[in-house]
């Protein structure tokens, strides 16, 4: 298992470089210049040229790459070009809205989908079934600012029961810090309620016909134990998949909410670098981004063994 | 039975919860009561407004920082940190007395040995500070607070100078800071102006943070524009960044924030129709928008096409389709702004008509060789959007070709900085809109630089405009300065170097207990107020 688990972090070398790779050339031709933008609109050629100079950005693109690179590989993410702070630091100071984000939309998604996909699967045919899938093709479909809009205009703005934009950090009170992620976690676990509970559905329908869900029952086990205990757990491999997939997803989704709620998350950051082309900072969002994302894939393979003892590595 | 009461209970629980999450929404409102709590129309990223010329940066400053001169509401250069000042018979001796009780941050004592160095490093990096510094001879300290500007040769342009309200502003900074080579970022954000900045507390991308500098000394005369007692009524201000527009209002109109620098056009009605807010029209003088030339490549290399140009387009077709509300838009063929001392028609009278008969004329008489124009269209600033399909159109009706390229607005500064030809990544015309108040005169304006390579992008070659820039840095009182202006608007309608396209406003919006926000060409938060509810 450990050399397992070594030999995948050793795989991720190479996809972290090529990762590298990629986006330092897509940013180099990408349009736009971070000189120009940063000397603002009144700025001479001048001085335009004289910021570029001072970032660095006249130097040949090899070069440019290899010192990035040899930075990186001492630790050193760089300085934005922006904000006069390293990029370790602006990432520091946005982890923490993005990291509750993601941790709370995935427990309000697990909590909520897979009891109402092991119910559709248990009432199968019903019109309990049938408003469970309804509700996925729903959640499937609408995008997650438009039901970012439909919560703050209804829970905000009318009820006034939850801000209508901006995270408290967790310092300053758990109960604000949860009001303030609440209708952020909902909009982005929409999608993934939908998804979880809809494979849960299929997942558990399949084991809900095995004979030893038969068998459970005649030794009279209650329909809770069957369902949850039994076929449930025999269910989890693909489930643990699509919520292994889901956090990886949720990059994504992090991007929109935080924009529509104003979380100062490494989303919003990332949005942000991208539109200014802060060079060193999107390239450390991404690389980062890349190996959460190798990191969780391995988490969800090393699961499967603890949900089916008969999987080894 | 049993179901009815599970629901009463959770109706109950459900009631519950909503009381205490709406109690801690007016909990934090009461601990909000003396913070102004702002969404400014961008991002502080940058912190040093003489090292970049952006707006937000050049808002920043004047939060911290203090000017020896500063604009009325009048439009008139008043004194500031300088208390008073008196000009030799020969207008070659400048001398200056600093105000009593000016205090840095730090409580240390402004001094001259402050100021000189902060004029230096403005200099080095304002086209209109790099102008005045060629007529100055000497800047020395006479004593702590008196220090003296003697120039070699005599202009009107020097208090003006020191007193200019947009990008850059000679903002003062203590010596030690003002001496940061100009091309090198400020580290320390100590300035002598009514809010410090809370650097720990600013966060890029959350908020930036002042608080009222309890050592500061307004002056006596009521604030007006720029100048005046700059005093700060609340203790904390806050810049909070909501990029979406449409959640900055609905934070507005929850009263979650105070105030919205630059709210949506497209989204007033809705402010409007809200009593709690109101609307305000900070900056009287506006804004204008612009259609920059490539002069270096075709066609506009020729200046009887650009003088098409002038012809074919009109201001209003521009104004209705960006701004829409007659309202918050002038027709206005004055270049350096309606509403201003050098306001002129001089030479404009026929043009900006939409005269297409005249336009094909001229594109007939310059030989026009049917060279597509490549027009930079911005898609993501929706003060801009609608810009450039209105010049697409006005353009081919005159006998154009129009090649019109869509691209985010950071690409459109990268790219007009390329003095590529149009085929290989260069362009020939963009659209822009300048603050009013960096386009008072001839000098400051930067699209009326001509002087080639180093000008502006755009790089007009026009010996006659710069002699003239020359002139009116030189003359001596408003009345030649005024008959400068006037030569340069008509050289410009002859051979435009940019086409001014209409002046604009944008409002801003605020809680209706908010009160004292001034009318100056930047937002300033002192003088504000907030009053209690609403």
């Amino acid at each position: 298992m450990i050399s397992y688990i070594l030999r995948r972090l050793a795989a991720t070398v190479p996809v972290l470089f090529t990762v590298a790779v990629m986006v330092f050339l897509m940013l180099r031709l990408t349009p736009g210049d971070p000189a120009a933008i940063i000397a603002g609109d009144n700025a001479t050629t001048q001085q335009i040229l004289d910021i570029r100079t001072k970032l660095g950005l006249e130097e040949p693109i090899l070069q440019q790459f290899f010192i990035w690179l040899g930075s990186i590989l001492r630790g050193d993410l760089g300085e934005s070009f922006f904000f006069r702070k390293t990029v370790f630091e602006l990432i520091s100071e946005r982890i923490e809205p993005t990291l509750s984000l993601a941790f709370l939309t995935i427990v309000l998604a697990v909590v909520i989908a897979i009891p109402l996909g092991v119910l559709a699967a248990y009432r199968q045919g019903t019109w309990i079934d049938r408003v469970v899938m309804g509700f996925s093709v729903i959640g499937f479909s609408v995008p997650v600012f438009v039901i970012g809009y439909l919560l703050i205009y209804i829970f905000a703005i009318k009820l006034g029961w939850f801000p209508v934009q901006g995270y408290q950090r967790i310092s300053g009170g758990v109960f604000p810090w949860f009001r303030s992620l609440v209708l952020p976690a909902f909009t982005l676990s929409v999608i993934y309620i939908a998804l979880i509970a809809r494979m849960t559905r299929t997942s558990v329908l399949e084991v809900l016909s095995e004979d030893y869900i038969r068998t459970a029952r005649a030794k009279g086990q209650t329909e809770v134990k069957v369902l949850f205990q039994h076929a449930l757990k025999n269910a989890a491999v693909p489930i643990v998949t699509v919520v292994g997939i889901g956090v990886a997803l949720l990059i994504g989704g992090v991007v929109v909410t935080e924009s529509v709620y104003s979380i100062p998350g490494l989303g919003r950051l990332t949005v942000d670098a991208v539109l200014a082309r802060d060079f060193p900072v999107i390239q450390a969002i991404i690389l980062a981004f890349s190996f959460v994302y190798v990191l969780i894939n391995l988490i969800v393979d090393l699961s499967y063994t603890i949900f089916d003892p008969r999987i080894r590595y | 039975m049993k179901s009815v009461k599970m629901s009463r209970r959770t109706v109950v629980a459900g009631a519950a919860a909503a009381g205490a999450l709406a109690g801690a929404s007016g909990a934090s409102a009461q601990g909000a009561a003396n913070v102004l709590r702002v969404v400014m129309h961008s991002d502080l990223r940058i912190i040093d407004p003489i090292w970049t010329t952006a707006y937000i940066v050049r808002n920043h400053g004047y939060m911290i920082y203090d000017t020896l001169f500063a604009l009325d509401s009048k439009g008139q250069v008043q004194p500031q940190m300088v208390d008073r000042y008196t000009v030799s018979d020969d207008k070659l001796t400048y001398t200056f007395t600093l105000r009593d009780g000016l205090m840095w941050h730090d409580n240390q004592p402004v001094t001259t040995a402050d100021i000189i160095p902060s004029i230096r490093r403005w200099a080095a990096r304002d086209p209109l500070g790099q102008t005045v510094m060629g007529f100055i001879a000497s800047m020395d300290a006479k004593d702590p607070k008196t220090f003296e500007i003697k120039l070699k040769e005599a202009t009107g342009l020097l208090i003006f100078a020191l007193g200019k309200p947009s990008s850059n502003v000679p903002f003062m900074m203590p010596k030690r800071v003002a001496e940061t080579d100009p091309q090198t970022q400020i580290t320390e954000f100590v300035g002598s102006g009514p809010f410090m900045f809370v650097r720990d507390e600013w966060r890029p991308g959350d908020r930036a943070v002042y608080a009222k500098f309890q050592g500061y000394r307004p002056r006596s005369e009521p604030a007006s524009g720029l100048a005046g007692g700059k005093v700060a009524k609340v203790d904390r201000v806050e810049w909070r960044v909501i990029t979406d527009q449409q959640q900055a209002i609905n934070a507005l109109q929850a009263g979650e924030i105070d105030l919205i620098e630059a709210p949506s056009h497209d989204l007033l009605p809705l402010l409007k129709a809200d009593r709690n807010v109101k609307l305000h029209n900070w900056n009287v003088l506006g804004n204008q928008y612009t259609l920059r030339f490539n002069h270096t490549t075709a066609p506009f290399n020729n200046p009887k096409i650009r003088q098409a140009a002038l012809y074919a387009l009109n201001q209003e077709d521009f104004l209705k389709a960006t701004i829409g509300d007659p309202e918050y838009y002038k027709v206005c063929k004055a270049m350096f702004v309606c509403g201003s001392p050098l306001e002129t028609l001089a030479g404009m009278e026929d043009k900006l008509e939409s005269n297409f008969a005249k336009a094909r004329q001229l594109l007939q008489e310059a030989g026009y060789a049917r060279e597509p124009v490549v027009l930079l269209h911005s898609t993501d600033l929706q003060v801009l959007t609608n810009l450039a399909p209105v010049a697409k159109q006005l353009f081919e009706r005159a006998g154009f070709v129009v090649d019109m390229q869509s691209m985010d607005w950071q690409t459109v500064v990268a790219r007009r900085v390329k003095r590529d030809p149009p085929t290989q990544g260069g362009w020939s015309a963009m659209l822009t809109s300048w603050v009013a108040a960096d386009i008072l005169n001839p000098v400051m304006a930067g699209f009326f630089n001509a002087s080639g390579d180093r000008a502006a992008f755009g790089w007009p070659n026009d010996p006659e405009i710069e002699a003239l820039r020359a002139r009116f840095a030189r003359a001596g009182s408003e009345a030649e300065q005024k008959q400068i202006a006037e030569a340069v608007q008509r050289r410009v309608a002859e051979a435009p170097t940019h086409i001014h396209l209409g002046q604009w406003y944008q409002p801003g919006a605020h809680r209706s207990n908010i009160s004292g926000w001034l009318e100056a060409p930047a937002p300033v938060f002192w003088n504000i107020e907030k009053g209690r509810g609403a």
